[in-house]
């Protein structure tokens, strides 16, 4: 840094120490491993109408459990769809359910937590009465009595999971809402007089978002796999639309004859769910880089 | 007092401030009372320092937060350039927050980390609707940055690039944005480097002179308040116990927790360090919980009489302006 000429007031200038102090961080290769995986998922997911992938529910009864061939790269299942293209349009599935109910969960979640965590009281006392109501529920319950009253679709997964994952990100707001409001900035901020929502939306959001979005990766994780079982359990999304839950369950029938039919869809599952649990990882480790920053 | 400057610019009277104590979650049940601030009277004339010292836990931030009313008043009044300010609510308290400000103890806690420094030290201006102008705003950031000894380009960079004194500039320039009259400076550079904390204290007293501010400075011992402070009041369990000019207190310390306090400060000046007597405190600062009665300090008091246990001295005012609360000088 160049030397700067202070005229105006001679105080003893501290310009000690302003080179940022950052640390290195090296992301690992498993990180990067990741973020391909999810991007080539994510992209398959996408623009699945426009690969040059058979249908992912054409049955050609005369190939099933057709071996890999030139036509069908990872072979036909039980009932001669092609695995691959099921694989894909599995992935825009199990991603938008995997996305979409964690958003529900981190905007309601977010917001109650934070509420609850700034402003204590009698509404903090509701809040975290109703997050125990919310988790004393059965889930498994709670996933058939909606989807026997409302119908199996994407979007009633989707809130089921959304709804049931609200408890876990209004605790996670609400306790880093709770230390960051007794630090001095916030004091600071009240003391110039901000209103509340200043208060909530620029002080303290912007510290709350990191270790939320690291949850949210972890809450991804989490609803991709609760939507398997859902999907395996035949209570997620309905056929023959394709999900990675549903082709394991129908994979199990032929376990011994074409074991790849559930191996195939658990190892995507797997590799996703991992995925995003070290994004997630990384984030939250790289959002608390220095001591006293969170 | 008669060593105030004849305009006064805050006024307390028998502030009260008391915190409950409650035990349940749904269900709550007040099973105590912190007495943190119990009753204390002081004024500040305009551009004058009034140090107040005192042990951690007697109430010195409870006092700061009080008076900014960031706190509920318990009772007492706080008129605040002859304005009663003691039962504002926060849409009245406002106009005077641009008035008094405060700055605050943690280097660390006391700024946004997710902030630039410009976002930081614009803020008051901003919240107060004086940020319109672009132009206009930018530069009045890059001068108050300057105020304080920092470069108007560190304004791009985040907080914890910045060293802890560089961090209190900060605070302090944000302090400034909007020229308040009264500054609370709470334990400004007790989290410093020795160093450091002289660079700080140099920079209040300059900052006062040029822009004539009106400080309340807080600390925990006597050494830091001694060049800044005009008068100093000193702080005991939620009481104010003995409050006198700078030079009075230092020269002649009549409370014996004064006394204390002061032998726990080495002196430059060898002829008072010969003349002192050594009476170093020992124990525990009881419980603001549980006060003891009597005179609070009695528990640890090295004079301590039999009238002491029992009867809480009152605050005194004698012929040469300094007030004391003891049974020594009643
Ligand atoms: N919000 C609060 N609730 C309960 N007790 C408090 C609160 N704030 C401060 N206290 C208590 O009040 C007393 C004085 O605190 P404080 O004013 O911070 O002391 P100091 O700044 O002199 O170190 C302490 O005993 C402290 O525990
Ligand atoms: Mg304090």
């Amino acid at each position: 840094m160049a030397v700067r000429e202070v005229a105006a007031l001679d105080v003893g200038v501290d310009t000690s120490a302003v080179t940022p102090v950052r640390r290195q961080r090296r992301l690992g290769g498993l990180f990067v491993a990741s973020v391909i995986w999810i991007a080539l998922v994510g992209l398959g997911a996408i623009f699945a109408g426009l690969l040059p992938i058979p249908s992912p529910t054409e049955m050609d009864m005369l190939g099933k459990r057709a071996l890999p061939s030139a036509e069908h790269w990872l072979g036909n299942d039980v009932l001669g769809r092609d695995v691959f293209s099921r694989l894909i349009y599995g992935g825009r599935i199990s991603l938008t359910v995997g996305l979409l109910a964690p958003v529900i969960g981190v905007t309601v979640g977010g917001a109650l937590g934070m509420l609850a965590g700034y402003f204590r009281g009698r509404f903090e006392t509701i809040v975290t009465g109703g997050v125990d109501v919310l988790l004393a529920f059965p889930p498994l319950v709670f996933a058939l009595a909606v989807t026997a009253y409302l119908g199996q679709s994407i979007l009633n997964i989707t809130l089921v999971i959304g709804i049931l994952g609200i408890p876990a990100f209004t605790r996670v707001a609400r306790a880093v809402t709770l230390s960051l409001s007794e630090r001095e900035f916030v004091t600071a901020a009240r003391a110039l007089g901000a209103t509340h929502s200043r208060i909530l939306l620029r002080e303290l959001l912007p510290n709350v978002a990191l270790p939320l979005v690291a949850f949210f990766l972890l809450g991804v994780a989490v609803t991709i796999v609760v939507e398997g079982a859902l999907s395996f359990l035949g209570l997620g999304v309905p056929p023959p639309a394709p999900s990675w839950g549903s082709m394991i369950g129908e994979g199990r029938e032929s376990l011994d004859i074409a074991p790849w039919l559930a191996f195939l869809p658990a190892i995507f599952m797997f590799l996703t769910v991992l995925a995003f649990n070290v994004i997630g990882d990384t984030l939250r480790a790289l959002t608390d880089p220095r001591p006293g920053a969170l | 007092m008669n060593a105030s400057p004849p305009e006064t610019l805050l006024a307390v009277a028998d502030l009260k401030v008391h915190f409950p104590i409650t035990k349940g979650i749904v269900v709550k049940r007040q099973v105590g009372t912190v007495k943190a601030v119990d009753g204390i009277s002081f004024s500040v004339g305009r551009g004058e320092t009034l140090g107040l010292v005192g042990e951690s836990g007697c109430g010195k931030s409870t006092t700061g937060l009080a008076i900014l009313r960031m706190l509920d008043i318990t009772s007492g009044k706080v008129e605040f350039e002859g304005e009663d300010i003691s039962a504002y609510d926060r849409g009245r308290m406002r106009p005077i927050r641009a008035r008094m400000q405060m700055v605050y103890q943690d280097p660390y806690g006391s700024l946004n980390p997710r902030m630039k420094v410009a976002d930081i030290v614009g803020e008051p201006l901003v919240v107060h609707g004086l940020a319109t102008d672009k132009d206009k705003y930018r530069a009045r950031v890059a001068e108050l940055l300057k105020m304080v000894g920092l470069l108007p380009d560190m304004a791009e960079r985040y907080p914890h690039e910045f060293s802890g004194g560089q961090r209190q500039r900060i605070g302090i320039a944000r302090a400034l944005a909007l020229e308040p009259t009264l500054l609370i400076c709470d334990e400004p550079v007790s989290a410093l480097d020795v160093s450091i904390q002289a660079q700080v204290v140099n920079l209040f007293m300059e900052l006062q002179e040029r822009l004539g501010l009106t400080y309340i400075f807080i600390a925990h011992d006597l050494s830091v308040v001694r060049h800044i402070s005009d008068r100093i009041a000193v702080m005991y369990l939620g009481r104010i116990v003995e409050i006198a000019t700078r030079d009075q207190l230092y020269k002649d310390p009549l409370h014996p927790y004064t006394q204390a306090l002061l032998a726990a400060v080495p002196i430059a000046d060898p002829e008072i360090e010969a003349g002192r007597t050594q009476q170093i405190i020992t124990g525990e600062i009881p419980s603001a919980l549980r006060p003891p009665p009597g005179c609070r300090f009695h528990t640890r008091c090295p004079k301590a009489m039999d009238v002491c246990k029992t009867v809480d001295p009152p605050m005194r005012e004698r012929d040469d302006g300094r007030a004391v609360a003891c049974h020594l000088h009643s």
